[in-house]
């Protein structure tokens, strides 16, 4: 079998302390693989090995087929970056940047031309192209970045959080701009977010990383599915029905049949929006009369509180943060 | 592969173009100090100066110092960007690509001495204009031969240092902490001929010297330092430099 990547126990360790400790995974062709962490937790470090720009210290990964240290040129010829930092020029403008890119990536003539038209039209950035990136906004230059990245036409393309910093509208739209784009291109997307909806949005496999390790890897739905399902909750007039609800739905074959309150009754169910009917047909034919009813789906929050004991969110400016920060130092603006 | 190379070398090229045409404070800056210098200091200089032997200097003895200045403030700067562009980011773009480094530097190379050039044309017209007289069109054209190679050198040094100073504000104090002996102790102000030993070992030991003293020969007809050894200095300069920038290039970490 062909992975696009394949790592075996990568390892990245500063000083003493292992920023990515001993990581298998292998990514199939054509997935939007996400990585899913809080600040520190090791996913940038893990991007920068396979993307050539950190060596391991141990352990061995596959990019495209060819080693990411052996063989780290044609590593180099087969995927995309698109950095967390803005790394455009913004004393020339979007056209350039793209221009100048895909020369350097040996696209000639024609060719470069028209494919920087293409990208260009992908993120609706046409009739701004020739204005210089200064004054572009924030949404703008991340749609320019990312387009840069595809640019070359990569088969593997590594997004390093690409909504950092945007108000959620911006990010929605930026959501949709990838999507497109890796439907259009058929390319196979590893990104990082700390934002569970980014990952729940656009991946189809989520890979939950923590101190280094990742925790668990899966898709979005079987991971929250993991959790018990979604959550059904049925209102009800008074504290009698309550009983009889719970006995009707448990004998019907539903698990963890609660009561909520005095007057509510809840059950998990595999899918709710098709089981809300049949739950409420149930309660009709018993001639239990509901007031309302409510659907509640897990969210990645609840999947990644699940793995690792805490809540995503808690750890945004924890010392591990301060410590890869220093670390890897990331460009300023 | 040589058209792959060129290709690289001529975006980076492109690049350095666009971007010194989008800044025209930077072409104001880097021509004004030498400009200032020939129409302020030219004449000031002149009128003070008296050879041993009793002839007198004129304006035109300081035509190639203030050019061989221009060139070196356009050089050394061309390969500082590096500096500012590792700081925003830029550069990890270029890094990443699949493409050797070297071949990248020396695009930035080949920006830099065109600026240089540029730059240097502009000082040449502007002497000429306040009266310098060039011995011969032959003479101006190789004028343009020293001050691209002598520019590659230069632009070698900035390329080394920026690699291996982090940040703008450190490199800006070596450059100040490097100029003002190198311009000082070149001949560009004065004779080198019958200087005190001291002073003489310092001056021969400058890599500008030999450019002014070569430009001087191209422009003027006559130098202190045999032409033919001015060339050796700079061409050897050139090439060494470049090696040494080229190589700290890199092995900057991305």
């Amino acid at each position: 079998m062909f992975y696009a990547i394949e790592t075996e126990g990568i390892t990245k360790r500063f000083g003493g302390v292992a920023a990515v400790s001993d990581v298998s995974i292998s990514i199939e062709q054509g997935e939007l693989l996400g990585l899913l962490g809080p600040n520190g937790a090791g996913k940038t470090t893990l991007i920068n090995m396979l993307s050539t720009m950190t060596e391991p210290s141990g352990g061995s990964a596959r990019v495209w087929g060819f080693d990411v240290v052996a063989d780290a040129h044609r590593v180099r010829q087969s995927i995309g970056v698109v950095f967390q930092d803005i790394t455009l020029d913004e004393r020339l403008t979007g056209r350039e940047n793209l221009d100048i890119h895909g020369r350097l990536y040996g696209l000639e003539g024609r060719v470069r031309r028209e494919r920087v038209e293409e990208v260009l039209a992908l993120v609706d950035l046409t009739d701004r192209a020739d204005t210089l990136v200064k004054t572009y906004s924030g949404g703008m230059l991340r749609r320019l970045q990312i387009a840069r990245g595809f640019v070359h036409k990569p088969h593997i393309l590594f997004l390093d959080e690409p909504t950092l910093g945007l108000d959620p509208q911006t990010r929605i739209h930026i959501w949709e701009y990838i999507k497109t784009l890796t439907e259009e291109e058929g390319v196979t997307i590893v990104l990082t977010t700390h934002y569970l909806e980014e990952a729940d949005h656009l991946c189809n496999r989520v890979a939950i990383i923590d101190r280094g390790k990742i925790v668990v890897i899966d898709t979005p739905e079987a991971l929250k599915s993991q959790l018990g399902g979604d959550v059904i909750t049925l209102e009800v007039e008074g504290a009698a029905d309550i009983a009889r609800l719970r006995a009707l739905y448990e004998s019907n074959g539903f698990a963890r049949v609660v009561t909520r309150g005095s007057t509510g009754v809840s059950m998990a169910v595999r899918d709710g929006e098709r089981n809300i009917p049949h739950v409420l047909n149930l309660a009709s034919r018993a001639g239990i009369l509901v007031l309302s009813v409510s659907l509640h789906k897990p969210a990645l929050d609840d999947v990644f509180l699940h793995h690792t004991g805490r809540a995503l969110r808690d750890r945004e400016t924890g010392d591990a943060e301060e410590y890869g920060r220093s670390r890897t130092r990331p460009m300023r603006r | 592969m040589i058209k792959r190379a060129m290709n690289v070398i001529y975006a980076m090229w492109l690049g350095e173009m666009l971007r010194f045409w989008r800044s025209k404070s930077r072409i104001i800056g880097a021509l004004s100090t030498p400009l200032t210098f020939m129409i302020f200091l030219g004449p000031g200089l002149s009128s003070g100066f008296q050879f041993q032997g009793g002839g007198t200097v004129d304006l035109s003895f300081f035509a190639p110092g203030f050019i061989g200045m221009s060139v070196l403030f356009a050089s050394l700067f061309g390969g500082g960007s590096v500096v500012w562009e590792r700081e925003s980011g830029i550069l990890k773009e270029v890094l990443i690509a699949p493409i050797s480094r070297f071949f990248i530097a020396l695009g930035k190379a080949a920006g830099g001495v065109t600026i240089a050039l540029i730059q240097g044309i502009m000082l040449l017209i502007i002497a000429g204009l306040i009266g310098v007289r060039y011995i011969s069109g032959i003479g101006v054209l190789a004028g343009l031969i020293i001050m691209g190679l002598s520019g590659i050198g230069f632009i070698g040094l900035g390329v080394a240092l920026a690699s291996r100073i982090e940040s703008p504000e450190g490199f800006q104090m070596i450059m100040s902490f490097l100029t003002m002996p190198l311009v000082l102790l070149s001949g560009a102000f004065f004779p080198i001929s019958d200087l005190p030993i001291w002073l003489g070992g310092l001056v021969y030991l400058n890599p500008l010297t030999y450019c002014v003293e070569a430009l001087r020969w191209c422009l003027l007809g006559y130098s202190t330092i045999p032409i033919s050894l001015s060339v050796a200095v700079i061409t050897l300069f050139a090439v060494a430099m470049l090696g040494i920038g080229g190589n700290l290039f890199g092995k900057i970490r991305i």
